[in-house]
């Protein structure tokens, strides 16, 4: 392995939200600040940079990964998608629809996480139950909600007509 | 159609699920941006003998190094509301005073730079013995925090009202306890951030942070900074992600970065990150309460004596010791006591400092008051219940004055209490709990009332000072804010409100409101909620701070909406010839009451107003863009007796809450959370929910898991979220939330504040379950969090003493 100083920037190219992106970063840079300063996706949020809160959280090849946990350089040739990858064709995914509609939301800084994190568990193709979906978001903090919101519009998507309907 | 009291989707949404959110770090202003770390101290209490930045400032890319002294020599300290000396800056100068204080500030390129160069400052400290507990502040004996006070008391008021000495005289029973409660956070997730830009030609700064007032703050500010107050301009960004009060905090770091971006001569930005949030940011005070009841043997409290200190942390900053007086006007909570002595103290320790805070001074409050209503009716071997029901004020009492001058607008106390009762079926729980005890379970249920106060009145925190030292300056009174609605010459509608929200829907809550006024969409509405002090329209009182958009917020906008509905009704009325009284507005024209088919367009209306001046009424301006400031006339400045209404309107909480005890393990498991409210008329139920929800979260949370723990040295211990523990989804129990509705009768729209109080009872009514569930064990709790060690330890004492 040659040796790098911390500030010999390394290439990186990965794909995200489906683009094609190559960028150059210092070893140490981490995933959550290169999508956020180099590739300006602000969506993914830094609450903690220590693994607890979850709101960096982003899908890695699929998976659901605190992107404060990872450097930039670990994504380098991987599939990375973001909260703002997840509309298609400017149709918002049925998760964005139900946070919205089960008031699962307030200042939204924990949303992007959560909803990476809830797309992954929807992705599985297996219906959770609602320890299970709490327990998923025993991974993620929202200091706003008390997560009532959160569930409901989780349960939503998977198990229809949990949810109380807003007025339109 | 009304669009107030739907449930409405909120219209902020749409960008935060999508990732367009713009918070404080997503924002670059400017070009040229640099980037802030800062240097902390690991001490407790020190004096900074020497700090060697040359390293550091050889480090390429780092622009500069800025210490205390240098800021310093530019600023005052900050005000603050209290008589004392107390020389607070941002940054220490010659001690520090708390681990985690700032010490230097490294600005550069980028963050990892400016981390890296903080590793090479190096700082000599001489350590001094530093003071942790509130009852060591108080003592003589201390080790001084700050020389020039001479002494840890910061703040020390004695209220009396009525006539205490009777009241004890003539009671059956006098019952006494202490209590003390922790130091708590509601630890946003997104950090504190700023901005700071010096310019030099106008001597004036902008900072960029997200701050949500209260806007007194401006002045402080300003005052330290030594500017003209239109010199100091603040914008907050479109989104803030979080903050229960935690975020007014920000102020100082607004200042440091300012002053650091006058020093160095660029822009700066500082991006708080988590260890530096738990250690060093705000929370609210840890208080040791002293409590005696004089009672007769039916439950009747006569009087009451309370004496409680503060712990405001190392420095004694604005808008503190507010949190020791948020709760004087409704002191009584819910009761009927017009006998009732204080003795308020703050005191300094070598912890971080303290201020807003959500429920600000109220959990602190209602833990020793709800607290006793368990006690004494242990005492007096009657039902909790009965008692609670002898001294609950009823609803002929309304509106009913306090002792303390608190004027409770509206309520129906005792509704509320059987709704609760019912719906959790008193009588057969107690069933239940004979049972489960003979069985080795140990199942309680508790109760609280707690009297929600929303809308401060700025003359409370007046309070700290003496009616004589009050007399010294101008009153302060009031609660005013400001909102303003337009429409452009197209017929668009904007609205611009003060009160930034930090997630509580005030954009969609405004749209309903100017909806209903002009008889249009609120999708149709746009709202501006970034504050800008230089051309948004606001007051002193104006920000996001004790639950005051419903009953005040809300009502600036209704106000500023209803000129502007005037204005177009008179120009309609010139136009149709018809008097402005006969018309109505609605689905998007004004039209005649008894004549529908008549009428004009708004639009039409509108473009008279810009297009077509010489086509308006005598004595119409052009254009439409109306400004109201509300405040209410409630909100009197304090009298020579400390007579004070607080906050304008009072709702009301009744809590029921069920746990199980594991007497094993120490263990409390919540089994349901039942929590009656009246805030009066609803503006909308979804964010109303939600904000119940929230507030329960944050009250949970210190009951059981939350405290920002210190060790006897005054060494920080809780410095991440592995050591600080929020409740995540997991922890939260079934809650059943219902509602009944008093409305306001002082406030337009009947609307009063909420949100906050659940954080006041949930600490008291887990406690007093707690103390309920362990009763055959003698167990009382006077301390919280409830957690398993500690409880454990309660039983396990309790049963060592016993055998
Ligand atoms: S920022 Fe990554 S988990 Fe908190
Ligand atoms: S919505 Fe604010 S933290 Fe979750």
């Amino acid at each position: 392995m040659s040796n790098l100083s911390v500030q010999d920037k390394v290439k990186i190219s990965f794909s995200i939200n489906g683009r094609e992106i190559e960028g150059e970063a210092e070893p140490r840079k981490l995933l959550s600040d290169f999508i956020r300063e180099d590739l300006g996706l602000t969506g993914t949020h830094v609450g903690c940079e220590h693994g607890v809160c979850g709101s960096c959280t982003v899908l890695y090849n699929g998976k659901a990964v605190r992107s404060c946990l990872m450097f930039a350089a670990q994504a380098d040739g991987s599939e990375i998608q973001t909260v703002e990858g997840l509309a298609v064709n400017g149709q918002e995914h049925p998760l964005q629809t139900s946070f919205t509609e089960c008031h699962g939301l307030q200042c939204g800084f924990c949303t992007p996480g959560i909803l990476m994190s809830s797309v992954e568990m929807l992705n599985s193709g297996e219906e959770p139950t609602t320890q299970e979906i709490k327990e998923m978001l025993s991974g993620h903090l929202c200091r706003c909600t008390g997560y009532k919101g959160i569930i409901e519009a989780i349960e939503k998507v998977c198990k229809p007509n949990a949810c109380k309907e807003g007025e339109n | 159609m009304s669009y107030i009291g739907k449930p409405l989707k909120r219209v902020e949404d749409a960008r935060l699920v999508s990732g367009e959110g713009t918070y404080m770090d997503d924002l670059s202003p400017l070009p040229n941006i640099h980037h802030a770390a800062i240097l902390r101290s690991p001490h407790a209490h020190a004096k900074i003998i020497q700090i060697h930045t040359e390293e550091a400032e050889k480090l390429p890319g780092v622009i500069g190094v800025v210490t205390g002294e240098q800021v310093a020599a530019l600023t005052r300290p900050f005000p603050v509301g209290v008589r004392v000396p107390v020389k607070y800056y941002p940054i220490a100068v010659e001690k520090v005073r708390f681990v985690g204080e700032a010490v230097a500030v490294v600005i550069a390129k980028n963050r990892y730079i400016a981390e890296d160069a903080l590793s090479l400052i190096k700082v000599e400290y001489k350590a001094l013995d530093p003071v942790v507990h509130i009852e060591d502040a108080l003592s003589e004996e201390s080790t001084v925090l700050h020389e020039e006070v001479g002494s840890n008391i910061v703040n020390h008021r004695f209220f009396n009202y009525g006539n205490v000495e009777d009241a004890f005289k003539n009671a059956d029973r006098v019952i006494r306890k202490k209590f003390h409660f922790p130091k708590v956070s509601a630890t946003p997730v997104e950090n504190y951030g700023v901005i700071a830009n010096y310019t030099k030609s106008e001597d004036a700064y902008t900072i960029w942070a997200n701050f949500h007032g209260p806007f007194t703050l401006h002045s402080v500010m300003t005052a330290a900074l030594k500017v003209p107050s239109n010199r100091l301009r603040i914008i907050t960004p479109k989104d803030i992600g979080g903050s229960y009060g935690i975020k007014s905090g920000v102020f100082p770091y607004m200042v440091l970065m300012g002053v650091v971006s006058r020093i160095l001569g660029v822009p700066v930005k500082w991006t708080e990150d988590r260890q530096e949030h738990l250690s060093a940011s705000s929370s609210g005070t840890d208080r040791v309460s002293w409590i005696e009841a004089a009672v007769k043997k039916d439950g009747t409290i006569l009087g009451l004596k309370m004496k409680y200190a503060d712990n405001v942390g190392g420095y004694i900053r604005a808008p503190e010791p507010a949190s020791l007086y948020r709760t004087h006007s409704n002191a009584t909570g819910a009761y009927r006591i017009k006998n009732l002595e204080v003795e308020a103290i703050a005191v300094v320790t070598n912890k971080s400092p303290t201020g807003l805070i959500r429920g600000y001074g109220g959990p602190q409050h209602y833990f020793p008051l709800e607290r006793m209503m368990q006690i004494i009716s242990e005492d007096l071997g009657l039902d909790v219940i009965e008692v609670i029901k002898k001294n609950l004020l009823t609803k002929e009492e309304f509106p009913y004055q306090t002792a303390t001058g608190g004027i409770y607008d509206s309520g129906d106390y005792h509704k509320a209490l059987n709704l609760a009762l019912e719906s959790i079926d008193y009588e057969g729980f107690k069933q239940k709990q004979k049972e489960a005890w003979k069985n080795g379970k140990y199942l309680g249920l508790g109760f609280a009332c707690i009297v929600e106060p929303s809308g401060s009145n700025m003359g409370y925190i007046t309070l700290a000072l003496t009616p004589e030292e009050r007399a010294k300056s101008l009153p302060k009174s009031g609660c005013s804010e400001g909102a303003t609605v337009s429409i452009d010459p197209q017929g668009g509608i904007t609205v611009r409100i003060s009160t930034v929200p930090t997630g509580q829907g005030h954009e969609t809550v405004t749209a309903q409101i100017v909806a209903d006024a002009l008889g249009v969409d609120p999708a149709s509405i746009r709202v501006i909620a970034e504050m800008d002090t230089v051309t948004s329209p606001w007051s002193v009182a104006s920000g996001s701070y004790s639950s005051r958009f419903a009953p005040i917020g809300s009502s600036a906008v209704y106000q500023a909406a209803q000129k502007v509905k005037n204005k177009l009704l008179e120009i309609a009325a010139s136009q149709l010839n018809v008097p402005a009284e006969e018309l109505v507005i609605s689905d998007g024209k004004v039209s005649v009451k008894n004549d529908p088919e008549k009428g004009v367009s708004l639009k039409r209306a509108v473009g008279l107003a810009h297009w077509n001046p010489e086509g308006l009424p005598n004595g119409i301006e052009p254009g439409i863009h109306e400004t109201a400031f509300y405040t209410l006339p409630v909100a009197k400045s304090p009298n020579e007796k400390d007579i004070v209404n607080g906050s304008v309107t009072y709702g009301f909480v009744f809590d029921a809450v069920q746990v199980e005890v594991d007497i094993e393990t120490g263990e409390v498991k919540i089994i349901d959370y039942t929590t009656i409210h009246d805030a009066g008329k609803l503006l909308n139920p979804n964010i109303v929910e939600g904000q119940i929800m929230g507030g329960l979260a944050h009250g949970l949370g210190a009951a059981m898991y939350e405290e920002l723990a210190y060790d006897e040295r005054g060494q920080f211990l809780t410095g991440s979220f592995m050591d600080y523990l929020c409740p995540t989804a997991t922890e939260i129990p079934k809650v059943t939330i219902k509602h009944i509705e008093s409305p306001s009768p002082i406030t337009p729209l009947g609307a009063k504040g909420l949100g906050e109080g659940n954080t006041m009872s949930a600490p008291v009514v887990l406690a007093n379950a707690v103390t309920d569930a362990l009763k055959p064990l003698h167990v009382s709790i006077d301390q919280l969090p409830l957690s398993p060690d500690r409880i454990w330890s309660k039983i396990h004492n309790k049963n060592t003493v016993k055998m």
